[in-house]
């Protein structure tokens, strides 16, 4: 965009420029490093271990727990067959949780970003009421939501009076308990990405759309809103992956019809030692969210902007 | 409401909708052009007001009581240093900032507390201001668009056919050069036949050739279009050389207003001397009066001054004159009569230029003054340390209030 750097530099640039630049490549290479061995040792090892693990099958006769490197695929078959549910209902809350998430946190950082720009004290203030959350732990803020929810708590109270609950209606260990919990969990991941790139946007974009006869809506809707969706993008990923493979807020704000699965992978791996279907129903799990990433990704139509 | 005074009743937008015509053919171009038209004037609304118009930010006086007066089709600038004012003068005219008080009127309808998108104004941003995410058609286009005009696309080539840019239609503002977002800011404010088209020192971030290039392509364009142009600018020569009539800004208040030959041949304000051009002012004053002259006491000196050149006509003065028309002579030539002459002096720098020479003479009790020679004749050459006379024409003298700075204004436009 800086016109300095568009017409104020001839072609001479390029030649001494050229030499420094090889010369970092190789730096560059060299601080990868580290980066490069972490993501191989901890991410491409474990992905591959799991792949194996979930081809593998009981040792004959052996005690449950016990397996023997096999390809047996079948595993994948009979895990869909038994889990699909499961599995289609936590892209469905993490879906639900997304939007909500974002109904919620675009106002936010539109308010922190825009309407409090120029007063920095305020947006430090603003940002810190978003993050703070993160000062307690997961845990803690989930079963929270269970006192929130509960019977006997003001919410249900409330709803109850109005009508909007049946007399006998509760909100804990429902799956509308398991939505709450996943949207307020992730509320800061949607937050801050959009809050960021709303910060960068030029204000005079917006003059200049109001200079243009657009008015306020009519300008959020045609400029601040487009150049906001690299943020919106961003942010909608990063609460829709880690909430569709949740388990803390399934089983702490909901019952045996809720069940994610993540809580199925747990309890495969940790209760019943099932090695195998718990990594296939992993894999597959991988797989659904980067398909589902991509797809998004292609209809966003933000390739260039990401 | 509405900003051209025959549509009562319609907004603003409607009216934006109805009146906007595309600046068109090439045919219509030319029509205009051999008719002699100073542009369509009648399609571009009315003359813009300004009465008694006050912006302060917290305790800063931005603009002071302001009045001021564009006529319709006319090309306006308003110069002054950076801080003195005319950018937020700008805005109010855009809708972009509120006036703390005053009235802004736009074809004899108020439109003071009109919003930006309601005004039948465009401005051309400084910074340009392109939507990154349209490309440079839809950029043009979309002013249009938001007026609902049934030819938006037609409209927005015409456009960037007028500012030479048709053939980057396709491309995003981020791949374009700075001069190229220019034209093309430029394209997008011009084609929705704006009643007033605001320019905020559009130039201001172009190198000095593609600027003064840009300088006679604006002044084309606007002759072409007929529409209201106001242009704010810290460039002296920039605002001399597009506009028609030229305000100089200072701290908020406009100095002096006039066609540009005007403002620098008989300056009223000690600001207006300095900041458009260089000055030599010098302070004495008045002594006697003969006829159209008034005769003024200048360190011991009588100069003489015509009486319509004076701001006042008695009591301390400022006599000034602009460096070219200053002769510089040796003691032992003459001078032509109706000439003031001071001397003599010594001569403390010499600047040759090419086409000018420029000397600076300290004379005692008057300090240094300016004289810019132009490099016609050979005679004696005159150099550093020289005794030298200075003479000027009477007629070339003008008069300001003594009381000001004879400094105010001068390098200021350095630092600008």
């Amino acid at each position: 965009m800086s016109i300095v750097t568009a017409i104020g530099h001839g072609p001479g640039q390029g030649a001494p420029a050229a030499a420094p630049r090889r010369r970092a490549r190789g730096g560059a290479y060299l601080l990868l490093a580290p980066g490069l061995a972490y993501l191989g040792l901890f991410f491409v090892v474990p992905v591959f271990a799991l792949l194996v693990t979930s081809l593998y099958v009981p040792v004959p006769g052996g005690e449950v727990g016990s397996f023997q490197p096999a390809f047996e695929w079948a595993n994948y078959v009979r895990a869909l067959e038994t889990y699909w549910p499961q599995l289609v209902r936590s892209f469905a809350y993490a879906a639900i949780a997304t939007v909500a998430a974002l109904a919620i946190g675009y106002p936010i950082a539109y308010v922190i970003a825009v309407r409090a720009r120029g007063r920095p004290f305020l947006q430090a203030m603003l940002l810190v009421l978003v993050v703070a959350p993160f000062f307690t732990s997961f845990i803690l803020r989930t079963v929270a939501w269970k006192q929130i929810l509960a019977d006997e708590g003001f919410v249900v109270a409330g709803l109850r009076a109005l009508s909007v609950l049946p007399p006998d209606g509760r909100l804990t260990a429902t799956g509308f308990a398991v939505v709450c919990g996943l949207t307020y969990n992730f509320l800061p991941f949607m937050t801050l990405p959009i809050y960021a790139n709303l910060e960068r946007l030029d204000p005079r974009l917006v003059e200049a759309g109001a200079d243009l006869y657009a008015s306020g809506p009519t300008t959020f809707r045609r400029v601040t809103l487009p150049l906001s969706m690299p943020g919106v993008v961003s942010g909608t990923l990063l609460t829709f992956i880690p909430a569709s493979g949740d388990f803390v807020n399934a089983v702490l704000l909901g019952n045996s019809t809720t069940t994610m699965i993540g809580q199925v992978i747990d309890s495969r791996f940790f209760k019943v030692s099932d090695y195998p279907t718990a990594a296939a129903l992993s894999f597959v799990l991988m797989v659904a969210i980067l398909a589902l990433v991509a797809a998004y990704i292609r209809r966003a139509g933000t390739e260039e902007l990401l | 409401m509405a900003a051209h005074g025959a549509s009562t009743g319609t907004g603003p937008e409607a009216v934006a909708r109805e009146d906007r015509v595309a600046p068109a053919s090439p045919a219509e171009h030319s029509r205009s052009r051999r008719s002699g038209q100073p542009g369509r004037a009648a399609a571009s609304g009315g003359d813009l007001v300004l009465e008694r118009v006050t912006k302060t930010f917290g305790d800063f006086v931005a603009v002071d009581d302001l009045s001021l007066s564009v006529p319709a089709g006319s090309f306006f600038a308003l110069l002054g240093p950076s801080g003195c004012g005319k950018t937020t003068t700008l805005r109010m005219v855009a809708g972009l900032e509120r006036a703390t008080s005053g009235r802004i009127l736009l074809g004899g309808s108020d439109i003071t507390a009109t919003r930006a998108h309601q005004r039948p104004v465009n401005t051309v941003f400084q910074s340009y201001a392109l939507f990154p995410h349209l490309d440079v058609l839809e950029n043009v286009a979309f002013g249009l668009r938001r007026t609902k005009a049934p030819d938006a696309v037609p409209r927005a080539r015409a456009a960037l056919e007028l500012v030479e840019m048709a053939h980057m239609a396709d491309r995003r503002p981020s791949q374009l050069s700075g001069g190229q977002q220019q034209r093309v800011a430029l394209a997008r404010a011009v084609v929705n036949n704006p009643a007033v088209l605001l320019l905020d020192e559009p130039l201001g971030a172009l190198d000095l050739k593609l600027r003064r290039q840009m300088q006679s392509e604006l002044k084309r364009i606007q002759n072409e279009v007929g529409q209201t142009f106001v242009h704010v600018t810290h460039d002296q020569e920039e605002a001399m050389t597009m506009a028609d009539t030229v305000a100089v800004m200072n701290a908020g208040r406009i100095e002096q207003q006039g066609p540009p030959e005007e403002l620098y041949e008989l300056p009223r304000t000690a600001f207006v001397a300095n900041f458009l051009g260089r000055s030599n002012l010098l302070a004495g004053s008045v002594a006697e009066e003969s006829g159209d002259a008034l005769g003024v006491d200048v360190a011991g000196r009588r100069l003489w001054l015509p009486r319509d050149r004076a701001v006042t006509t008695s009591g301390p003065v400022l006599v000034g004159v602009r460096p070219e028309k200053v002769h510089i002579f040796f003691a032992d030539e003459g001078v032509p009569d109706d000439s003031n002459v001071v001397g003599p002096g010594r001569v403390t720098d010499v600047a040759f230029t090419g086409v000018s020479t420029q000397y600076d003479v300290e004379v005692p009790g008057l300090g240094t003054l300016g004289v810019f020679a132009q490099n016609v004749f050979g005679g004696r050459p005159i150099r550093e340390g020289d005794e030298v006379m200075l003479g000027w024409a009477v007629r070339h003298t003008f008069g300001l209030d003594g009381h000001e700075d004879a400094r105010s204004g001068a390098q200021v436009e350095d630092d600008a």
